[in-house]
């Protein structure tokens, strides 16, 4: 009895799925595949409007997967043939290795692709910069959110070098009403992605550094790539009671409550902090090492949008990443969204202050993107992850700086030969 | 199969065994085994100049040869094996003595008790890993703040990020959460001990602790076993209260990371780490093993010389 | 006297452990259901405290109702628990009790071969699952959960019947085959009814994980028509890390649910585990 009524719920469940096929024949949707969870709203509310207004023929599906697993269930989808029509991508090598399976479409020829610069097109290109599979959709940029009114009541300035930082820092603790950083060990890129590579292009000269590491011209052992984790190593006794069990989510409340003075942060977190924060926000950027040094920030290529090369809808998709790669999408992302950065190449007007705060610091600092992306996280041990673990070993001081940089880079010579990829 | 066997006895119903069988079976095979022993399958490939192609037992030598492999699948079956041996020492001695002063008749209010208890196992771990992280954060100072009260903060430390607690904490959240199965199970094996028997006992003196003992125990014995062996078969697939409590990385330190989450990063990926189906299967395939070996001296070495009781 | 003393000494010793472990093992759910009543600041500043009319708030819970269609993901998961759990009870009765009650060639060897599910992740399954499901059109269906949770159950509800069938006395299946009665007969009426306690264990094995399952619903169906309760919490935890009125708001109604459908059939359940016993 019972298997008989599951067999009609299986072939209801056909039945239906036939019926629905001559109604998508007159109206195409588009479902989009993401792990922007947090953009729910947005998209919901502001981008697909925007977009159905223009062409009411498609309909668009913002259907986000969290963070953690989004890369495992797109793909199990992809290789099951289930996946959205859309798919966003991660930057370089975990698209590109998307695109070698036939899983991305080639967008080289696509019309909007015209908009981007080489540069911004580079984190979802072959190596050979032939083809192109995603258009870039947004940057982000790192440095350091302040809480303004405690540093006004404090008398504290803006630090520019690792040494006022430090100050500051010293200055915060003994006044003992903040605790100095909001940062914590146990989520792990915490301490790579808002500490290690937030505050180490200073040290090793941003694309110059990154792109000897790739050549083998530099090592992780470098005094230039050690540097960066010693100053790391000291954030710990400025950071909060027990921070090495404190979470992401722990971090972000800890600051937005008013209880954390500095935040190392991603522009990704300005319009969360904007909403939640009751007192002023300031940024400013990852301190040089000495006075009279350039200064370097990481300016992330972080997301790009693509097409499943599966995808039976591939013209709406192609019409619909025309738009993304827009200046109208760009203007009405980076509002949206501030902290993040469009990347097209017409100018966009931005009304958030600290969204404008980040930008301007591309003008005095040179600009590089985070050191383990290109290339270098193409093998097993993968790089990013360890460069996680191992930073996050340093904050928490389970690893000494030269230990974290010695097990790093024996992590990438196991299987890293420099021109292995030519 | 089974319909084809012949029974010498029963030669005019072997044909219900096939209908019996049947809808179990055929569910079970195809949506269970065929894409499990197809995942197990590709523990024997790998790729090859583009295409995956049929290696033998390469990935297993890659698993037990190269150090890294080695290093990251020995730490996992350690904190396996440990997170294993906290639940047979803390989940069961008190899943026993729970269910043992709830049978008792005369006590009041024990149908309250026994909802209560068993509350946490209806939780979902989205729920489990949450709280917990928070009681236990040393921020918000719910775990510090109950320590003080009773004057013992000094003890407090930020377990979930030590390397050396990291393991134990969460065994004792499984455990919480957890314990509720063995008290109902055991329970129901405590009152279904007919009453004859406690009497005879009593009127012989013997009584209290003594009588649990030298009784109950044992005729509870068949029971505390079948929960051991589905205690170990849950504890070596665990994945989901470490997954949500540390991330898939495990932290701090790969402390906390047990064969289930090296399986998850291995053969899905994790992050910038491209899954390995190959290496993932490998993984997958010793698991299996594991397991089966322990069942196996369950089954044949433990059971069947346990004495089971007929009322 | 001495005898009544201790007595009272050992209920009151009784009375005290079990307090003090239903305390642990309902503190968290406190922690839970208090705080999602409270303003943001309040939660993180006295996190212990009960609401107060300074601190109450609603705020969590309007959030949740205008972003998630939780009553939805409610009648999801119930359909998908329920229905995966009758099947998982019927087939793995019957399969356990070909095992238990019939001699013939194979029986050991298909034994083995049913419980071998119960030592394997189905997780690892996950791809050519998805290629099953694609290619029956079952994508974002709940028949698609259902038929992986009812294979998931089967080994373990195998295992665990037919343990407990062989413990039926022999006796009584004989008297009613005397009685003429089919086999199907003797299934249903003689020895399903004895099984009724080791049907209530099996129940509550398979029916938390199938509940609480996150892995699934997220490949399978995460439409937002076949959206479950937990992968709906998740996705709210996920889109409002930080915003924790809205998470303990959304985990409260994840709760509650399950703890009044518990509480229901508590009874029920601790009858059906205990009904072999007092006779």
């Amino acid at each position: 009895m019972i298997s008989k009524s599951r067999l009609m719920s299986a072939s209801a469940g056909l039945v239906l799925a036939l019926a629905a096929t001559p109604l998508m024949a007159q109206q195409t949707t588009l479902v989009i595949e993401s792990w922007r969870n947090d953009d729910l709203t947005i998209w919901q509310q502001t981008l697909i409007p925007a977009f159905e207004a223009q062409h009411p023929d498609i309909k668009l599906q913002f259907q986000p997967t969290a963070p953690t697993e989004y890369n495992a269930a797109l793909n199990a989808k992809l290789e099951a043939g289930s996946a959205g029509d859309i798919i966003t991508c991660r930057p370089f090598d975990a698209s590109l290795a998307l695109f070698e399976d036939g899983a991305l479409a080639d967008l080289t020829d696509l019309e909007g692709m015209g908009n981007f610069s080489d540069v911004a097109k580079s984190a979802w290109s072959t190596d050979d910069g032939a083809q192109t599979f995603c258009v870039p959709m947004a940057s982000v940029i790192h440095g350091f959110i302040y809480n303004a009114d405690a540093f006004a009541e404090l008398g504290l300035e803006e630090p520019t070098t690792t040494d006022e930082f430090f100050a500051v820092l010293d200055a915060i603790k003994e006044d003992g009403t903040y605790i100095p950083l909001a940062i914590g060990a146990v989520d792990q890129w915490e301490a790579a992605s808002m500490g290690y590579h937030n505050i180490g292009p200073a040290y090793w000269h941003g694309e110059d550094g990154r792109l000897a590491l790739i050549a083998g011209d530099a090592k992780f052992t470098d005094e230039e790539w050690v540097e960066p984790l010693r100053v790391l190593a000291r954030w710990g006794e400025y950071a909060g009671d027990g921070y090495q069990a404190q979470t992401y989510p722990d971090s972000q409340n800890l600051f937005t409550l008013g209880r954390a003075a500095i935040f190392p942060a991603g522009s990704w977190e300005i319009s969360l902090f904007e909403e939640q924060a009751d007192f002023a926000l300031g940024a400013f950027p990852p301190p040089i090492p000495a006075a009279g040094d350039t200064c370097y920030i990481s300016d992330h290529t972080d997301i790009g949008i693509g097409l499943n090369a599966a995808s039976t809808n591939a013209e709406a998709g192609r019409t619909f990443l025309n738009w993304v790669a827009s200046s109208e999408f760009a203007e009405l992302y980076s509002n949206a969204l501030p902290g993040f950065f469009a990347l097209s190449n017409g100018a966009v007007t931005l009304e958030n202050p600290v969204a404008n705060e980040f930008v301007s610091w591309r003008e005095n600092c040179e600009s590089t993107i985070r050191p383990t992306y290109q290339i270098l996280s193409r093998g097993t041990p993968n790089l990013e992850n360890d460069n996680w673990l191992h930073a996050s070993n340093v904050l928490s001081g389970a690893e000494t700086p030269e230990q974290a940089a010695e097990a790093i880079q024996a992590g990438l010579d196991s299987w890293y030969t420099p021109g292995m990829y030519e | 199969m089974a319909a084809a066997a012949p029974d010498e006895h029963k030669p005019a119903r072997r044909w219900h065994i096939a209908v019996f069988l049947a809808p179990a079976v055929l569910v079970y095979t195809a949506i269970m085994i065929i894409p499990l022993f197809s995942t197990l399958v590709q523990s024997l490939f790998g790729p090859e100049g583009g295409q995956r192609v049929f290696v033998g037992l390469r990935n297993f030598q890659t698993l037990f040869g190269d150090p890294r492999w080695a290093a990251s699948f020995w730490n996992a079956l350690w904190n396996n094996t440990w997170f294993f041996i906290i639940h047979m020492l803390v989940q069961n001695p008190v899943g026993v003595l729970l269910a043992a002063i709830l049978s008792n008749p005369s006590l009041r209010l024990r149908g309250f008790y026994r909802t209560a208890i068993f509350v946490p196992t209806i939780l979902s771990f989205v729920i489990v890993g949450f709280v917990w992280k928070l009681i236990l954060s040393p921020l918000w100072g719910v775990a510090p703040n109950m320590l003080d009260a009773i004057g013992l903060k000094h003890l407090f430390a930020p377990w979930l990020g030590q390397e050396g607690a990291a393991l134990t904490t969460l065994a004792l959240v499984s455990v919480w959460q957890f314990v509720g199965i063995p008290m109902m199970l055991i329970y129901a094996a405590l009152l279904s001990i007919p009453d004859e028997v406690i009497e005879a006992a009593e009127i012989d003196g013997v009584t209290g602790a003594k009588q649990f003992f030298k009784i109950q125990l044992p005729l509870i014995l068949p029971t505390i076993g079948i929960i051991s062996i589905l205690t170990f078969v849950g504890n070596f697939n665990a994945f989901d209260l470490i997954y949500v409590s540390q991330g898939a990385q495990a932290g701090p330190n790969g402390a906390t990371d047990i064969l289930g989450t090296l399986l998850y990063r291995t053969f899905f990926g994790f992050q910038l780490q491209q899954g390995d189906p190959n290496m993932g299967a490998a993984i997958a395939t010793m698991m299996f093993l594991i397991i089966l070996v322990g069942v196996s001296i369950y089954l044949f070495g433990i059971q069947s010389r346990m004495r089971r009781y007929q009322f | 006297m001495t005898a009544a003393r201790s007595s009272l000494a050992r209920s009151v010793a009784a009375h005290a452990i079990l307090i003090a472990y239903t305390l642990i093992a309902l503190f968290p759910v406190f922690v839970i259901v208090v705080n999602a009543f409270k303003a943001r600041r309040d939660i993180f500043n006295t996190p212990l405290a009960l609401p107060t009319p300074e601190s109450f708030s609603l705020v969590g819970f309007e959030t949740v109702t205008s972003q998630g269609n939780f009553l939805l993901y409610f009648q999801n998961s119930l359909i998908v628990t329920v229905v995966a759990l009758a099947c998982v009870l019927l087939f793995g009765a019957m399969a356990a009790f070909a095992l238990s009650e019939y001699r013939f060639r194979g029986n050991t060897l298909m034994g083995l071969y049913l419980a071998l599910g119960i030592m394997i992740p189905i997780r690892l399954g996950t791809v050519a699952i998805l290629q099953i499901m694609v290619a029956s059109g079952l994508v974002n269906t709940l028949t698609a959960l259902i038929l992986v949770y009812t294979a998931q159950g089967l080994p373990l509800a195998i295992f665990i019947l037919s343990e407990f069938m062989r413990s039926v006395s022999d006796d009584l299946k004989n008297a009613g085959r005397v009685d003429g009665l089919s086999e199907y007969r003797i299934f249903f009426t003689l020895v399903l009814p004895l099984v009724r306690p080791a049907l209530a264990t099996v129940a509550v094995f398979t029916m938390i994980p199938i509940w609480n399952d996150l892995w699934f619903p997220l490949i399978l169906a995460p439409a937002e028509s076949t959206k479950t309760v937990t992968l709906g919490a998740q996705m709210f935890i996920g889109q409002f890390v930080t915003n924790w009125n809205a998470v303990l708001a959304a985990l409260t109604l994840a709760i509650v649910p399950v703890l009044v459908l518990y509480l229901i059939f508590s009874r029920q359940l601790i009858r059906g585990i205990t009904s072999g016993a007092v006779k």
